[in-house]
C-alpha cells in the first residue's frame, strides 16, 4: 500500500467498523470490546506506519474528489500536529476500551458504547486529519453528534440527557459559527484546503474580513474547547460514564478546539486582534475555572473545571504568540491529555469502588486501594506542575513565557501574577483532591466497602502514569522528537531554539513555580474559611440560566408553530390558497411580456353555449352547495361540458376518459352523501365568507389571465417526435395511446402504481369502518328499503357482456383510435358497479373476483414484466416491439408489445374503481347490520 | 374560443377554490374534483387549441398537441383516484371523530 492509500485508510477504516461492535455484541461482552479494541488498534496500527516519514519531516497528502465543484474535497493531510493528535486519539482511545470493559456494569452488553465510542474516535481523526476545511467541519460537527450520544449514554437518566442537549446546543452552535468563519475565510482566500490558507496568512490578516473570520472561528473554537463563558456545558457532561469523559475531555472532544486554533495558527495568529481575543479568553478561563475547582466537591466536577482551566492555559499560550509559547501550548496539549485521562479514570475507579464520588465522604481511600491511590498522587503531581512530572515542564515552559512579554511591557508583573496565582490555585485543588480522597480520616457512610479495582481496569492508569514519568524525567529521549514535528507543523516554519530538560538553573520560572507550590499549600491549608466564604456567596448556575434560555426559546417556537400550525385546515388551505397567490401574482408580473396577440380559433354558438353550461353548473354547484344532490348533479353537469370541450379540441381520448371517469365520480359522490351527516353546517362568519370570496376571485382571475397570457405567447411544440415517431417506433396511429404506453411507458407505470396504492389505502381505511346511517333523511323521510328495482336490475344484466364487447373494442383498437387501457377499463368498471346498483351487493359479490390484490399484483406484473421483457433482449427497460398478426374475421390486426402493457393499466383501473365503489356500497350492510343488533 | 376557455377555467378556479376552503368534507370534495377540472383544462391548453385536428395519424392532417393530451389523461383518472381516496378518508373521520368537519377546531 501507498502511503496515499494508507493516510486515506485511517479514517475509512473507522468509520467502516464503527458497528462492528454492535453487531457482535450478541457474541459476548469480551468480543465486542476486542471488536473495539481490534478497530482503534488498527488504526493506531495504519498512524504508526506513516509516523517513520512525518518525523522525518515530511508531511502527507492524499486526495479524493467529492463535490469540487463546491471546493470540497476528501482531501486528507498528516503532519507533525495530526500525527500527535492521531497518536493521542488512537492510544487513549485503546486504554479507554480496556478501561470501560471493567468499568461498565457487566449487565450491559457494550455494542451501542462501543460503537458510539468509535465513531466518535472516527470523526476526530477526521478532524486532525483533514487537509480540506469543509471536510473537517462534516468531522467537526460528527465529533459533536456522537459526543451527544456518549454523554446522553445513561439515557435513563435525566441528568445525562440535560448534560448531553446542553453539550450539543453549545458546541453545535459554535459549530455554525464555525461554518459562517470557515465559508469567509474560503472566500478570502479562494481554496478550503489547508495548504492553501496556511500560507496565505498575511492576505488573510490585511483582508477586511479578517476581524468577523477570526472571531466566527474563535467561537467555534471556544465552545468547544469549554472556554469562558461558554464553559459550562463541560462540568454538566460529567454525566457521562467516566470512561467516556476519560476520553472526550482529556485527549479528544475539548482538545478539538484547541487543535483547530493551533492548526489554524499560521493563517490567523500574529495580530493584536488574536492576541487580546485568544490569551485574554484563556487567561480568564485558566484563573476563573482554577477557582471554581477548588470548591467543587464532586471528584468528577473538581476534575472538570481543571479541565477548563488547563483548556484556558491552553489556549492563553497559543494567543502570547511568542514561537516558544506555541510550542509550549503543543508540549501541554500531550501532557495534560496523559495526565488527565489517568486522572479521570482513577476517578472512575474510585467511583466505581465506592459507589460515590462526593469528596465529603470519599476519604481514607490510601488504606484501601494503595496502588490506585499511588498512581492518581503521582498524575495529580502532574496536574499540580510539581518536578519529576511532565506537567512541570510545560507548566514551566509557560511561567518563562509570561515573563517579559513584549505586549505587556508597561506592566510586566501582571502576566507573571496571573500565572502564579492559577499554578498556586492548581496546586490547592490537586492537593484537595489528593488529600480529600486518600487520606483525611475515614470515609464516612460509603454504599459499598471499596478495595483495589480488578487488576486489568487498573492497566490504563498504570501505563499513562508511567508515561506522565518519563516524559517528565526524560523529556529529551521520548517526547521531544513529537514535540518537535508536532510544533513544527503548528508554526508552519522553523522551531525556535528551546531544550526539553528539567534543570534550566535557577531562574524566574522556577521560582514562580516554587512560589506556585508555597501558595497553592496555603491556599489549601485556609480552606475551611474559604470554603465557608464559598457557601454564602450567591450560587450562580449557568446550567439553570442556559436552561431558562432554552426553554424560552422552546416556548416561542411553539408560540410560532402554535400562530402557523392551528390544526385548522381550513386556515392551511387559505394559507396555501394565499401563498400561492403572492407567487402567481409576482411570476406574473415579473415574467416575461410576450402577449402577442390571440390566436384566432374562432368560437361558435355551440361553444358558447357549453361554456355558460359550465359557468351555470359550476357557480351553481358553489351557490348551492347546501342542497347536496343538486350540487352533485350540477358537478356532473360541468364534467360533462369538460369532456365536451376535449372532443370539440381534438382530444378524443380524453373526452373518452372523461365521460367514464364523471360516471364513476358521480356515483362515488352519492354513496358519500349516503353516509355523511344531512344537517346543515352553520353559515360561515362574515368576514370568513369575505375572505374567502377573495382568495376564490384572485385565484379564478388569475388563473384565468395566466391562460390568455400563455395562449397568447408565442408556442413551438415539443410533441414533434411522438408525431414523427408514433407509427414507425411505437406501431400505433393513436399518438396519444402511444405515448402513454410506449414513450411514455414508465411515467405511466408509476401512474398505475399510484392508482394500486389508492385501491389499498382505501381497503385499509374501510376496514372495519362502521358508520351509523340515518333512518331519515334531512327532511324526516324513511329512507326507502325497498329491494332493488326489479325492472332496474333486468334492464343492467343483459347489459353487462354488451359493454364489456365494447370496452374489450375499445382496448383493442386503442393504439391506433381512440381508445385503450384506460378508457376500456373505466367503461368496465362502470359497467361492473351498474350491476352492484342495481342487483345489490350479494348478487354483485357473488359474481365477482374475490380478491382484488391478486388482481392488482396481476396488472402491475403484467405491465413491469413486458418492461422488463425487454431486457431479454438486450433493449431497455420498457422497450417495444410490433408486428402484424393476421386474425381470423376480423383481417390484418397490428399487435405490440405495448398491449400487454396496456392490459396490466386496464387491470389496475378496473380492480381500483370497483375496489373503492364496491367497497363504499359494502359500507352499508354492516351499518345495517350495526343498527339491527342496536 | 380561447378567451371562452379561459373564463371557463378561471370560474372553475374559483368555485373550486371557494368550495373547497368550506368547513364540511362534501363541498371540499365537490370543490377539488371543480378544481381539477381546471387544472386539466388548464394543462391541456398549454398545448394549445385546435379544431379538427385529433392526434390521430393519417395522411395529410395536421395534429393538436399529443404530449398535454397524454398527461391529462392520466391526471383525470389519477384525480378520481385522489377525490375516491378522500371521500373514503372523509368518512373515515366521520366514523372516528363523529363529525363531517374538516378540522378538529371548529371554524365556521
Amino acid at each position: 500500500m501507498n502511503s496515499d492509500t494508507l493516510l486515506l485508510a485511517i479514517p475509512a477504516t473507522a468509520f467502516a467498523a464503527f458497528l462492528l461492535p454492535l453487531l457482535l455484541q450478541r457474541v459476548g461482552r469480551a468480543v465486542t470490546a476486542l471488536a473495539a479494541a481490534a478497530v482503534m488498534g488498527s488504526c493506531l496500527t495504519l498512524v504508526l506506519q506513516l509516523a517513520p516519514a512525518i518525523f522525518a519531516g515530511d508531511s502527507q497528502l492524499a486526495r479524493l474528489g467529492w463535490l469540487p465543484a463546491y471546493g470540497l474535497d476528501l482531501s486528507l493531510r498528516l503532519d507533525g500536529l495530526g500525527l500527535l493528535f492521531s497518536l493521542l486519539i488512537c492510544g487513549i482511545g485503546l486504554l479507554v476500551v480496556l478501561y470501560a470493559f471493567y468499568y461498565l456494569p457487566a449487565s450491559d452488553p457494550l455494542g451501542r458504547f462501543y460503537s458510539i465510542l468509535l465513531l466518535f474516535m472516527a470523526a476526530m481523526l477526521g478532524v486532525v486529519l483533514s487537509e480540506n476545511l469543509l471536510l473537517l467541519l462534516v468531522f467537526w460537527e460528527i465529533t459533536s453528534l456522537s459526543s451527544f450520544l456518549l454523554v446522553a449514554y445513561s439515557h435513563n437518566k435525566y441528568e445525562s440527557r440535560i448534560g448531553a442537549r446542553m453539550a450539543l446546543a453549545v458546541t453545535g452552535g459554535g459549530g455554525l459559527a464555525l461554518l459562517a468563519g470557515i465559508l469567509l475565510l474560503g472566500h478570502v482566500t479562494g481554496s478550503y484546503e489547508l495548504s492553501v490558507i496556511l500560507s496565505a496568512g498575511d492576505q488573510i490578516r490585511a483582508h477586511p474580513l479578517y476581524a468577523p473570520i477570526l472571531i466566527l472561528i474563535l467561537l467555534g473554537v471556544f465552545t468547544k474547547s469549554a472556554q469562558f463563558p461558554f464553559h459550562f456545558w463541560l462540568p454538566n457532561a460529567m454525566s457521562a460514564p467516566t470512561p467516556v469523559s476519560a476520553y472526550l475531555h482529556s485527549a479528544t472532544m475539548v482538545k478539538a478546539g484547541v487543535f483547530l486554533l493551533a492548526r489554524l495558527f499560521p493563517a490567523l495568529g500574529g495580530t493584536d486582534l488574536w492576541f487580546w481575543l485568544v490569551s485574554g479568553t484563556g487567561a480568564i478561563t485558566l484563573v476563573y475555572s482554577a477557582a471554581t475547582a477548588l470548591f467543587r466537591h464532586d471528584i468528577k466536577g473538581l476534575l472538570a473545571y481543571s479541565t477548563i482551566s488547563h483548556l484556558g492555559l491552553i489556549t492563553l499560550l497559543f494567543g502570547l504568540d511568542t514561537r516558544l509559547s506555541t510550542v509550549a501550548g503543543v508540549f501541554h496539549i500531550i501532557n495534560h491529555a496523559i495526565f488527565k485521562a489517568s486522572l479521570f479514570m482513577a476517578a472512575g475507579v474510585i467511583d466505581h469502588e465506592c459507589g460515590t464520588r462526593d469528596m465529603r465522604r470519599v476519604n481514607g481511600m490510601f488504606k484501601r486501594m494503595p496502588i490506585t491511590a499511588t498512581l492518581a498522587i503521582i498524575a495529580a503531581a502532574s496536574m499540580a506542575g510539581v518536578p519529576l512530572m511532565n506537567g512541570f515542564l510545560s507548566k514551566e515552559m509557560f511561567f518563562g513565557e509570561t515573563v517579559g512579554h513584549p505586549q505587556f511591557e508597561a506592566i510586566d508583573w501582571l502576566l507573571p501574577l496571573v500565572a502564579t496565582i492559577a499554578g498556586a490555585l492548581a496546586v490547592a485543588y490537586s492537593l484537595r483532591f489528593v488529600h480529600d480522597v486518600f487520606f483525611n480520616g475515614e470515609p464516612i457512610d460509603l454504599p459499598r466497602e471499596p478495595h483495589e479495582p480488578p487488576r486489568w481496569m487498573r492497566a490504563p492508569i498504570e501505563l499513562l502514569v508511567l508515561l506522565c514519568l518519563l516524559v517528565g524525567i526524560f523529556p529529551q529521549l521520548t517526547v521531544a522528537p513529537l514535540l518537535r514535528v508536532a510544533a513544527a507543523a503548528t508554526l508552519q516554519s522553523p522551531l525556535p531554539a528551546f531544550e526539553l530538560a528539567l534543570w534550566h538553573g535557577f531562574n524566574k520560572p522556577l521560582m514562580m513555580s516554587l512560589l506556585a507550590l508555597a501558595g497553592g499549600v496555603f491556599v489549601y491549608a485556609l480552606r475551611a474559611p474559604l470554603f465557608a466564604w464559598q457557601g454564602q456567596l450567591p450560587t450562580m448556575h449557568p446550567r439553570t440560566a442556559f436552561e431558562r434560555v432554552y426553554r424560552l426559546l422552546v416556548s416561542a417556537a411553539r408560540r410560532t408553530v402554535a400562530v402557523l400550525d392551528s390544526g385548522s385546515l381550513q386556515r392551511y388551505n387559505a394559507l396555501l390558497f394565499a401563498f400561492v397567490l403572492v407567487l402567481g401574482i409576482w411570476a406574473f408580473f415579473s415574467g416575461p411580456k410576450t402577449i402577442v396577440r390571440l390566436p384566432d380559433q374562432a368560437a361558435n354558438e355551440a361553444a358558447f353555449l357549453a361554456v355558460c353550461a359550465l359557468v351555470l353548473g359550476s357557480v351553481g354547484a358553489t351557490l348551492l352547495y347546501r342542497q347536496r344532490l343538486l350540487a352533485v348533479m350540477l358537478v356532473g353537469v360541468v364534467g360533462l361540458v369538460v369532456a365536451l370541450i376535449f372532443v370539440r379540441l381534438s382530444a378524443p381520448d380524453l373526452a373518452l376518459t372523461q365521460f367514464a371517469v364523471e360516471t364513476g365520480t358521480i356515483v362515488l359522490m352519492l354513496l358519500v352523501l349516503y353516509y355523511l351527516p344531512a344537517r346543515q353546517a352553520p353559515r360561515s362568519s362574515a368576514s370568513r365568507l369575505v375572505r374567502d370570496l377573495l382568495l376564490a376571485i384572485f385565484a379564478g382571475g388569475g388563473l384565468m389571465l395566466v391562460t390568455l397570457q400563455m395562449l397568447a405567447a408565442p408556442f413551438e411544440t415539443i410533441s414533434g417526435f411522438y408525431l414523427q415517431q408514433s407509427v414507425p417506433g411505437g406501431g400505433g396511429t393513436n399518438v396519444v395511446n402511444v405515448i402513454l404506453v410506449d414513450f411514455r411507458g414508465f411515467d405511466t407505470l408509476g401512474e398505475i402504481t399510484v392508482l394500486a396504492m389508492v385501491a389499498l389505502a382505501s381497503h385499509a381505511l374501510l376496514d372495519r369502518l362502521v358508520l351509523v346511517v340515518p333512518r331519515y333523511d334531512a327532511d324526516g323521510r324513511p329512507w326507502s328499503r325497498e329491494a332493488h328495482p326489479l325492472f332496474l336490475s333486468m334492464l343492467v344484466r343483459p347489459l353487462l357482456p354488451l359493454t364489456l364487447t365494447v370496452s374489450v373494442y375499445i382496448f383493442l383498437r386503442g393504439h391506433n383510435l381512440p381508445g385503450g387501457g384506460f378508457v376500456a377499463g373505466l367503461i368496465t368498471s362502470v359497467a361492473l358497479v351498474v350491476q352492484y346498483l342495481a342487483n345489490g351487493n350479494a348478487f354483485a359479490q357473488r359474481r365477482m373476483p374475490r380478491n382484488a390484490a391478486v388482481l392488482l399484483s396481476l396488472g402491475l406484473l403484467l405491465a413491469s414484466g413486458v418492461g422488463m421483457a425487454s431486457w431479454l433482449f438486450d433493449r431497455p427497460f420498457l422497450t417495444t416491439a410490433h408486428g402484424h398478426v393476421e386474425l381470423p374475421l376480423i383481417g390484418e390486426v397490428e399487435l405490440a408489445s405495448a398491449m400487454i402493457f396496456d392490459l396490466g393499466v386496464y387491470l389496475v383501473v378496473v380492480t381500483v374503481v370497483v375496489t373503492v365503489l364496491s367497497g363504499l356500497g359494502r359500507l352499508s350492510e354492516r351499518a345495517h347490520g350495526q343498527k339491527a343488533v342496536s | 374560443m380561447e378567451v371562452l376557455l379561459s373564463i371557463a377555467i378561471g370560474v372553475l378556479t374559483a368555485c373550486g377554490v371557494f368550495l373547497i376552503l368550506r368547513s364540511r368534507t362534501f363541498p371540499v370534495l365537490l370543490g377539488l374534483t371543480l378544481l381539477s377540472y381546471a387544472v386539466n383544462l388548464f394543462l391541456f391548453a398549454s398545448g394549445r387549441l385546435r379544431v379538427d385536428a385529433p392526434p390521430l395519424i393519417r395522411a395529410g392532417a395536421s395534429y393538436a398537441d399529443p404530449l398535454p393530451q397524454a398527461l391529462v389523461l392520466t391526471a383525470i383518472v389519477i384525480g378520481f383516484g385522489m377525490t375516491a381516496y378522500l371521500a373514503i378518508l372523509a368518512l373515515r373521520a366521520l366514523s372516528e371523530s363523529g363529525a363531517d368537519h374538516v378540522d378538529t377546531e371548529q371554524e365556521r
